[in-house]
């Protein structure tokens, strides 16, 4: 489809700005002036529109189909949250407006929102406090390992090492690694896909400031023994951060905050439904106990006993601003309309189906596709390429095959623990129908990697395009339409 | 409602295939310790009743006031078409385009999106964005830390308050030196800043207009501060680079923003989205997704996330940033806005913005006991003295049905009688006048409340 620039116009119009109804002004000194006018589109309203219904075309959305991405909850976006999002009493909203004397009160409605749902955070996960601030999960994680360099700075200590699984997310060690820690990676126990516990004994020292734990982790695989983990980090004052990216696994059957976790973060996008966007805006809350409580950043919003709410600014040893204002209001909107339509039984249902769905997908394709952790999966399960590899049918060659096939893929080659990897996470809002067809699919596919493995070179076919060129891209870097 | 599709029967016959009797049996791997002490949420309700729920606090918020507050985020008109293309589903229901085969719409509008950006600003390479305007200063810093390798920033105290705040948590663990300069009317202190900038400042941080509203050409700082191998950021306000020089034309290394004002609602602090380019040198160096141009196995054109080396999922502890989700919908917005606003329309929503501005001062200008600060040409925004503190004579004007403006105490000490005030395109002659009015009138009172109040201590 071709670039927005060339179907430009010269002279041709989108929109009617309003006369101006006061006298015009030449107040600013010419060498203040850009020189000539930026070279912005020239379009017409159906222009625009036509392009960017012709580019939506070229997407593929939860609602175009299935979306088993793992790691990444592409579950079913309400529309209501939609609906509610776009209320003026909340979309025009100016952020700025309770920071005038008396505004607090005309923003009641907005803040007893934001407090509420601190507070049904807290019950879904056993945390003492929530802050709703960090705008996307890795914020969150950044803000977390921020509040626990306060932690550790109160006490006097300035420690300079994090522990991470080698199975964690990748924006673990880069969090951690920006905040000023060196990162040190922990080995997952190659038998049970579990964070090795006695290399984590030996790790642990003075010098550790936290363990960043996901958990289900990365192969989908609950760590049970998860107490021990906090025990031995808290035997030498070093905390433990959860990393919340997999929660949609957990509600009502585990609350990390019940296993003594210090630090986690929430990411509404995944587990609250709110939409991904196209990557992002997302919300990273960030829930403490209680010895964290005062490191959290300003605002904090407070209850008044008259039952009114209120910014509260005064926190002497607040990690400070982490976002402008509190977060991104409506994208925790959508959040918490999720949880009120469900409620606690409806989470509980999306947890067991969420688990019960993977399962099921995993059971069907374990025959056929190498399951390097043969156990009850979580949210998600992480197969194996490997035996199709052998044919030269590799987990990116299968990715290409299930697009021609009208599914997007599962996450690929990722966690880099596993060999070959398909991380696959179909989520509690697909039907039993959607999963039998797409394992059909994949046993397809799984027979024409033995018959005909020469043939899958040449898939995706029935994209707009096939495998673009990616080391041209790096190499010639066309990244503006000018140069 | 959960959204779970399969009935009971058919979760029944899941079970068996998986070889257990009940659900139960998959969660075996959470011990019965950490079993959940509580889980006491409310009942799920239907979509009328969360609708309702959600209508009655939204009633509760003020937001038909008349605005007049800016300080980075401002009320500007959305065309409707916006709203209509950003919410269709294959837009907002996709994720980061790690596939593109499936995903060639939204790499084609990043790309474009990249393309506006640099347009706008003159830079070379725009990335996809980041999460606001302050993380994205935070993130131009440490950028520049690491192309120079030093460890000190210069700061003007022009930029925005809210974002040194931020910069200042992020870095609080870092070995990071920050030195301030003092605005001079208002405007960027030249002489501080060029004292300031020694051997080991790896950057500058200037804004423009800055947050007092002034607008400025920083060239000569700029070349200033490269003859000392600092690099210069600029934070810019989208719409004024409509008139305004962009960063582009007068060498700055690195041009952030807020791009709220480009089609995203105020929507009480976000989502927004931080803009950020960079020169050619720069751009192996700049963090966040970058979409590229290529072509395909056939020769077809194509777009694909690029220069992924030097991101978190590649590079783990080494990557340039932590960021992976960013505000994509946002960045969609802004990009589907400028293309309905095109060329001329922008350069008139820049010419509205700074007339009704003008306008506004010339009231403000006639009203006993306020000062309007005009040592220094400004865009849409500009401070104004009160003959008290800024935040009580805010309240008031609240009551009236105006949101007047930011008082600037909270940021700048000593200046608890100044109110920063925005105007855009939305507001009319007549809300400008009426806003005139109300002010002198409260004054007014204010003074008789004052006086008789002061008769009365006297007494």
């Amino acid at each position: 489809m071709s670039v927005v620039f060339e179907r430009s116009v010269p002279g041709r119009r989108g929109v009617r700005l309003p006369g101006c109804d006061v006298p015009l002004a030449e107040a600013i000194p010419e060498k203040c002036l850009r020189e000539r006018s930026a070279e912005l589109c020239e379009l017409s309203e159906l222009d625009v529109v036509r392009h960017f219904t012709g580019l939506s075309r070229l997407n593929f959305g939860v609602d175009t189909g299935f979306y088993p991405l793992g790691s990444c909850t592409m579950k079913y976006n309400p529309r209501v949250s939609e609906r509610i999002a776009g209320l003026a009493g909340f979309s025009q909203l100016h952020p700025f407006l309770p920071q005038l004397r008396s505004g607090g009160m005309l923003t009641q409605g907005a803040l007893q929102l934001l407090y509420e749902l601190e507070h049904v955070l807290c019950e879904i996960t056993g945390m003492e406090a929530f802050t709703l601030q960090p705008l996307a999960g890795a914020h969150g994680e950044l803000t977390g390992m921020m509040l626990i360099a306060a932690y550790h700075r109160d006490k006097g200590n300035r420690r300079q090492t994090v522990l991470i699984p080698d199975e964690a997310h990748g924006t673990n060690p880069s969090s951690a690694a920006i905040t000023g820690y060196r990162t040190v990676p922990v080995p997952t126990d190659t038998t049970s896909g579990r964070l090795d516990l006695e290399a984590l004994e030996a790790l642990i020292d003075d010098e550790t400031a936290a363990i960043m734990l996901t958990n289900p982790n990365t192969l989908g695989i609950f760590n049970s023994d998860i107490e021990r983990v906090v025990e031995l980090a808290h035997a030498r004052d070093a905390l433990v951060y959860y990393d919340g990216a997999n929660l949609n696994a957990i509600l009502g059957k585990f609350r990390p905050g019940d296993a003594g976790i210090d630090v986690m973060h929430v990411n509404v996008h995944k587990t609250c439904a709110t939409p991904h966007g196209g990557g992002g805006p997302g919300a990273g809350p960030v829930g403490v106990r209680k010895h964290l409580v005062p490191f959290l950043p300003i605002s904090r919003i407070q209850k008044r006993q008259d039952n009114s709410y209120m910014l509260d600014y005064d926190q002497p040893k607040s990690i400070g601003y982490v976002a402008p204002f509190y977060g991104n209001f409506s994208i925790l909107v959508r959040a918490y309309a999720y949880i009120k339509l469900l409620g606690g039984e409806g989470l509980v249902e999306v947890s067991e189906n969420a688990v019960l769905n993977a399962n099921y997908v995993m059971q069907a394709l374990k025959e056929r596709y190498a399951l390097p952790y043969d156990r009850t999966c979580m949210h998600e399960c992480v197969l194996s390429a490997s035996r199709q590899a052998e044919k030269g049918v590799h987990a990116i060659d299968i990715a290409k095959a299930l697009i021609d096939r009208g599914y997007h893929p599962p996450t690929v080659y990722f966690p880099l623990i596993v060999k070959e990897a398909m991380m696959i996470e179909p989520t509690e809002t697909e039907s039993k129908e959607t999963l039998d067809a797409f394992i059909s699919a994949m046993l397809e596919i799984a027979d024409e990697a033995e018959q005909n493995p020469d043939a899958f070179a040449q898939l995706p076919k029935n994209a707009p395009v096939c495998r673009p060129d990616e080391v041209k891209a790096a190499r010639d870097m066309d990244v503006c339409y000018d140069i | 409602m959960s959204f779970v599709a399969n009935t009971p029967a058919q979760r029944e016959e899941m079970l068996r295939a998986c070889g257990v009797s009940s659900v139960d049996e998959l969660f075996a791997d959470i011990p019965a310790s950490v079993a959940p002490k509580s889980f006491r949420l409310p009942p799920g309700a239907s979509e009328h009743e969360v609708l309702t729920y959600f209508q009655q606090l939204a009633e509760r918020n003020y937001a038909q006031l008349t605005v007049f507050l800016g300080g980075g985020v401002y009320d500007h008109f959305i065309p409707s078409a916006v709203d209509a293309l950003a919410s269709r589903g294959e837009f907002f229901t996709a994720y980061t385009p790690y596939q593109p085969e499936l995903s060639q719409g939204t790499l084609q509008a990043i790309y474009e999106y990249q393309t506006h950006i640099c347009r706008l600003t003159g830079m070379d390479a725009a990335n996809a964005s980041m999460y606001d305007g302050g993380t994205a200063i935070y993130e131009a810093c440490q950028m520049a830390l690491h192309t120079t390798r030093r460890s000190r920033i210069v700061v003007d105290e022009g930029v925005n308050p809210v974002y040194r705040k931020m910069l200042y948590s992020y870095t609080a663990n870092l070995d990071i030196d920050f030195t301030e300069v003092p605005t001079s009317h208002g405007a960027c202190h030249r002489e501080l800043i060029e004292q300031t900038v020694g051997d080991d400042v790896a950057a500058v941080i200037l804004q423009n207009p800055n947050f007092f509203g002034v607008v400025d050409n920083h060239e000569d700082v700029v070349a200033r501060c490269h003859e000392r191998g600092s690099l210069v950021i600029q934070s810019v306000y989208p719409v004024a680079m409509a008139l305004l020089k962009p960063p582009g034309e007068i060498g700055v290394d690195i041009a952030v923003g807020e791009g709220q004002s480009l089609g995203n609602p105020l929507a009480f602090g976000g989502p927004y989205l931080g803009f950020m380019a960079t020169n050619r040198k720069l751009v192996r160096k700049m963090p966040g997704r970058i979409v590229g141009r290529t072509l395909d196995r056939e020769g077809r054109e194509a777009f694909v996330l690029t220069l992924q080396a030097r991101e978190q999922h590649i590079r783990r502890e080494k990557a340039t940033s932590n960021i992976c989700t960013n505000e994509a919908l946002c960045a969609l917005r802004a990009h589907m806005y400028l293309s309905l606003v095109g060329k001329e329309g922008m350069r008139e929503v820049a010419q509205l913005c700074h007339a009704k501005a003008e306008y506004a001062k010339s009231r403000f200008k006639t009203i006993p006991g306020v000062r309007v600060m005009e040592t220094n040409p400004t865009f849409n925004e500009f401070t104004v003295r009160l003959p008290a503190d800024a935040g009580v004579i805010a309240g008031r004007l609240v009551e009236r049905g105006i949101a007047p403006g930011l008082p600037l105490g909270r940021y700048y000490q000593g200046m608890e009688n100044y109110l920063l005030v925005a105007v855009t395109e939305k507001r009319t002659k007549a809300e400008i006048g009426n806003f005139a009015e109300v002010l002198e009138e409260v004054l007014a009172h204010y003074w008789d409340f004052e006086e008789e109040h002061s008769e009365r201590i006297e007494v």
